[in-house]
């Protein structure tokens, strides 16, 4: 067993500026990641971070409000307005500190931080470091958790909580360099685990996206909320749905079907290519489905040539290199082929503005969490910000609980803690006694294609109850799964076996959700409930696990400072 | 449906008497990456394959492999463009393995961190921005580019000969904090490369060059530390 005040899961945006942040209050902190914290999906995100700095000649008259604003309208009333006034009036704070730290961001001639304007947002918003912000904003906070101290064991990849007496007072994990189960134990736990996009076979997210922190904290009995709110980036490449940055748009990209027309203007007059993303992915979506996408095939151009050779290069380097790459490709020369893909997950662990869950001594942050200032659609920008935003919150919150609320300490700990473990391994002794008929890896493909095919971007109830069947009835199969390797280090079978037992539990909460939800809000568009339902509806979703499938409640939503209207772009 | 052939080097530390190549086919479509293709293997004929992986888009650093012959990122490696009809698929060489494509990057991690790789600041900093302007920034267009995949680190003769020289990623680490405008280290990091461990030990080689697959010059940075340093002893100047 391990002993440390706090400690983190997850080694992205989130974990490590709650790490910092706890350190600076005197908390030992320890970082457990699966990959080295720079790898971390973070580092994946191109386009910018929104704060009202007001940098920009056309912006000089932004304001955190301002900001609040376009964030509540673009979730479609369901961000609770507490929480995005918490964040945008954070926001530029966390920005500045950030840039003090090192983060390179791109700067006007004056020496200011350079600002683009992104989907959504009224003005030019975004700080941006060319289309890498994530990479060096990633890099910047590794940085600064190295001169802080802050211990990191890398390559642990973590199993479940440890909860006793009604606090979560530790994890277990695995040791992927060495071997073996380990608990981690400490007075508080943050969970920074990032999104759930490898649920669907469609996305943009890293193959490590798996929801697992979401998975562990449901499992343990913590509420998750608004899963059925999944986003779908419009621009992903065709072949692998690598993102192309709503940057590119930002900068001028003009998306483009079959016809040659800017069909935005059929959709969103006046934000044209530059709407919020619901409605823009809506809108490439049926033009797909009326035949228009290119050759009337699946997919869209997005096209930048105008922009010319210069600003792509200076702007975009990031997004030419990997159309190059990944679709063969110069953005420089010709169009390139898109679909929208799934992206980010607005759902997630239920906390408030401090990262809080129901379960004392247990935090989370990030894409992980849902404290909600996305509600049901996220703006681009906006969760860049929500990881240092609430990591920093939930990191001085875990301090002040730590420090307030002296708990058993490690004598406590030990026997909860090795029963844990024990029974993490009996667990992997029971998949790997071989008993099973099942093939994880046939399970897993089969979920994630049906919930890219029953749970996407436009959704009725015969598919979506199909879909759920399929989902209850790969459930019940995963039950019979088999490990093909049993021992050793960095064991990928179990990892991914363990992993796909989570995936499927979060999958189910979206799904499940996503039936019952029976209007369209943000990104849940259902064809046979077209209009949003402020009367019955205004509400989040719950879910409780239970080992049958998820069990569904609702809590209402915080307003107060913005009067929910009809969203027009 | 084409096949490629994978040639897998495998060995487990813990287990194997010695290294082996397991050969694989895999069947594709229009197009499959080397990580694809150790995806296919790991899934349908043998689970115990192991390998790094997380952003499968070339931005995260995990997958540097050596692949016929030469560094590559596996995510970002397709088999189409690949000469010959195997590929023949290596963790890096020169590093301490783990077990199969895993080596172990303790090392290099500790030596990142040797250099101290954070922005160094005496002054106050102001209530907004730390102005740079864009001539300042673009100074470091290239050092903030690395993804710390290791593979100039493996791929250097002066790292092989000599296990405590702090080698081409770390010290272009150093460098991308010396050229921030907004660095005030003084001498606090220039010890850490301005000795026989350090940028000295660099006989510009590169082999980093041609190694990195981001297609950063960490020659380019060792040298301007090595004149940096000369300079400051020199002159006595701070920066
Ligand atoms: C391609 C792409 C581009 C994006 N661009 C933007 C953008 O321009 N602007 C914007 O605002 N947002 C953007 N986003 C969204 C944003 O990047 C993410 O929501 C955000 O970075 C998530 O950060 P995080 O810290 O919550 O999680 P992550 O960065 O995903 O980190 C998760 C961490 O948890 C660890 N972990 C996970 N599971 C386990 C486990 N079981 N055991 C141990 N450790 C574990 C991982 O190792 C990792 O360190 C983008 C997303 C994608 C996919
Ligand atoms: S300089 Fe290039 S090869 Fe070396 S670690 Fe950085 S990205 Fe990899
Ligand atoms: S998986 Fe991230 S660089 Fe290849």
């Amino acid at each position: 067993m391990i002993n440390h005040q706090l400690i983190v899961v997850g080694g992205g945006l989130a974990g490590l500026r709650a790490a910092v942040e706890a350190r600076a209050d005197g908390i030992d902190v320890a970082v457990l990641s699966q990959v080295w914290p720079g790898r971390s999906h973070s580092g994946a995100a191109q386009g910018g971070i929104n704060a009202a700095l007001a940098n920009d000649p056309e912006g000089h008259d932004d304001t955190p409000e301002k900001h609040a604003f376009d964030t509540v309208k673009g979730s479609d009333y369901l961000a609770d307005q507490d929480a995005a006034i918490q964040m945008t009036s954070d926001a530029p704070g966390v920005i500045f500190e950030m840039e003090h730290w090192g983060c390179p961001f791109s700067r006007y001639d004056d020496g200011r931080i350079a600002q683009r304007p992104f989907g959504g947002a009224g003005y030019p918003r975004t700080c941006y470091g060319a289309d890498k912000t994530g990479h060096y904003l990633l890099h910047t906070l590794v940085e600064r958790a190295y001169q802080r101290g802050i211990t990191m064991y890398t390559e642990q990849f973590v199993t479940r909580l440890i909860v006793h007496d009604g606090r979560c007072i530790g994890v277990v994990a695995y040791d992927m360099t060495k071997g073996g189960f380990e608990a981690f134990c400490g007075e508080a736990v943050i969970m920074a685990t990032g999104g759930a996009g490898r649920t669907y076979s469609n996305t943009t997210n890293a193959i490590i996206s798996t929801g697992g922190g979401m998975a562990m904290a449901y499992q343990a009995g913590v509420l998750l909320k608004d899963m059925e709110f999944i986003q779908f980036h419009p621009t992903g490449l065709l072949t692998t749905n690598i993102l192309m940055t709503e940057g590119a748009r930002g900068e001028g990209g003009y998306l483009i079907n079959d016809l040659g027309e800017r069909f935005m203007s059929k959709y969103a007059a006046k934000a044209m290519e530059l709407a919020p993303r619901d409605i823009t992915s809506r809108s490439i979506q049926t033009e797909i489905n009326e035949g228009r996408g290119i050759g009337g095939k699946g997919y869209v151009y997005l096209d930048l040539r105008h922009l010319g050779a210069e600003k792509i290069m200076e702007r975009l380097p990031g997004i030419r290199d990997l159309a190059i790459h990944f679709e063969g490709v110069d953005p420089i020369e010709e169009p390139v082929p898109i679909v929208p893909s799934q992206h980010y997950t607005m759902g997630g662990i239920d906390t408030d503005v401090n990262g809080a869950t129901q379960l004392p001594g247990f935090y989370a942050a990030g894409e992980c969490a849902c404290v909600s200032v996305h509600g049901a659609n996220r703006l681009g920008g906006n969760s860049l910000l929500e990881t240092i935003v609430f990591g920093r919150r939930s990191g001085a919150a875990a301090a002040r609980y730590i420090q307030g609320e002296p708990g058993g300490g490690a004598q406590a700990a030990a026997a909860p803690s090795a029963a844990a473990v024990q029974e993490m391994a009996v667990a992997v002794d029971r998949l790997a006694s071989g008993a099973g008929s099942e093939d994880s890896y046939a399970i897993r493909a089969e979920m994630t294609t049906t919930m890219k095919e029953h749970f996407g971007i436009f959704r009725d109830a015969p598919t979506m109850r199909t879909g759920l069947d399929t989902m209850l009835a790969l459930k019940e199969r995963s039950r019979h799964m088999t490990l093909r390797n049993k021992f050793g280090v960095f064991n990928l079978d179990m990892m991914r076996t363990l992993e796909l037992e989570g995936m499927i539990d979060v999958a189910l909460a979206t799904a499940t959700g996503a039936l019952a939800r029976t209007e369209s809000r943000g990104s849940h568009s259902r064809t046979d409930y077209p209009a949003r339902d402020d009367v019955n509806w205004l509400k989040h979703t719950l879910a409780h696990y239970q080992p049958e499938g998820p069990r569904l409640d609702s809590k209402p939503v915080t307003l107060g400072t913005f009067e929910p209207q009809e969203r027009k772009y | 449906m084409p096949v490629a052939t994978f040639h897998i080097k495998r060995f487990d530390p813990d287990n194997d008497d010695m290294p082996r190549y397991d050969e694989f086919s895999v069947p594709y479509e229009a197009s499959l990456t080397v990580l694809d293709g150790l995806f296919y293997v790991q899934e349908h004929f043998d689970g115990s394959l192991s390998f790094r992986y997380c952003c499968r888009a070339a931005v995260c650093g995990s997958c540097a492999m050596y692949i016929n012959g030469r560094y590559r990122l596996a995510c970002q490696t397709n088999v189409r463009h690949l000469d010959g009809d195997v590929i023949t698929v290596e963790a890096m060489p020169h590093m301490p393995l783990v077990k199969d494509l895993v080596c172990d990057m303790t090392d290099f991690f500790a030596k990142y961190e040797y250099i101290e790789p954070w922005l160094m600041r005496n002054s106050q900093d102001p209530a907004k921005e730390i102005g740079q302007t864009p001539e300042e920034r673009k100074k470091l267009d290239m050092p903030i580019d690395c993804i710390l995949c290791g593979a100039c680190y493996s791929t250097c003769p002066s790292v092989w000969g000599e296990g405590n020289y702090i080698g081409p990623a770390a010290l272009l680490k150093a460098y991308r904090f010396e050229v921030d405008s907004r660095d005030e280290a003084r001498k606090q990091r220039l010890a850490h490369f301005d000795n026989e461990h350090g940028a000295y030990r660099c006989h510009t080689i590169t082999n980093c060059v041609e190694a990195c697959p981001k297609e950063l010059n960490p020659t380019e940075g060792i040298q301007w530390l090595k004149r940096a340093a000369v300079r400051r002893r020199l002159f006595g100047r701070l920066k």
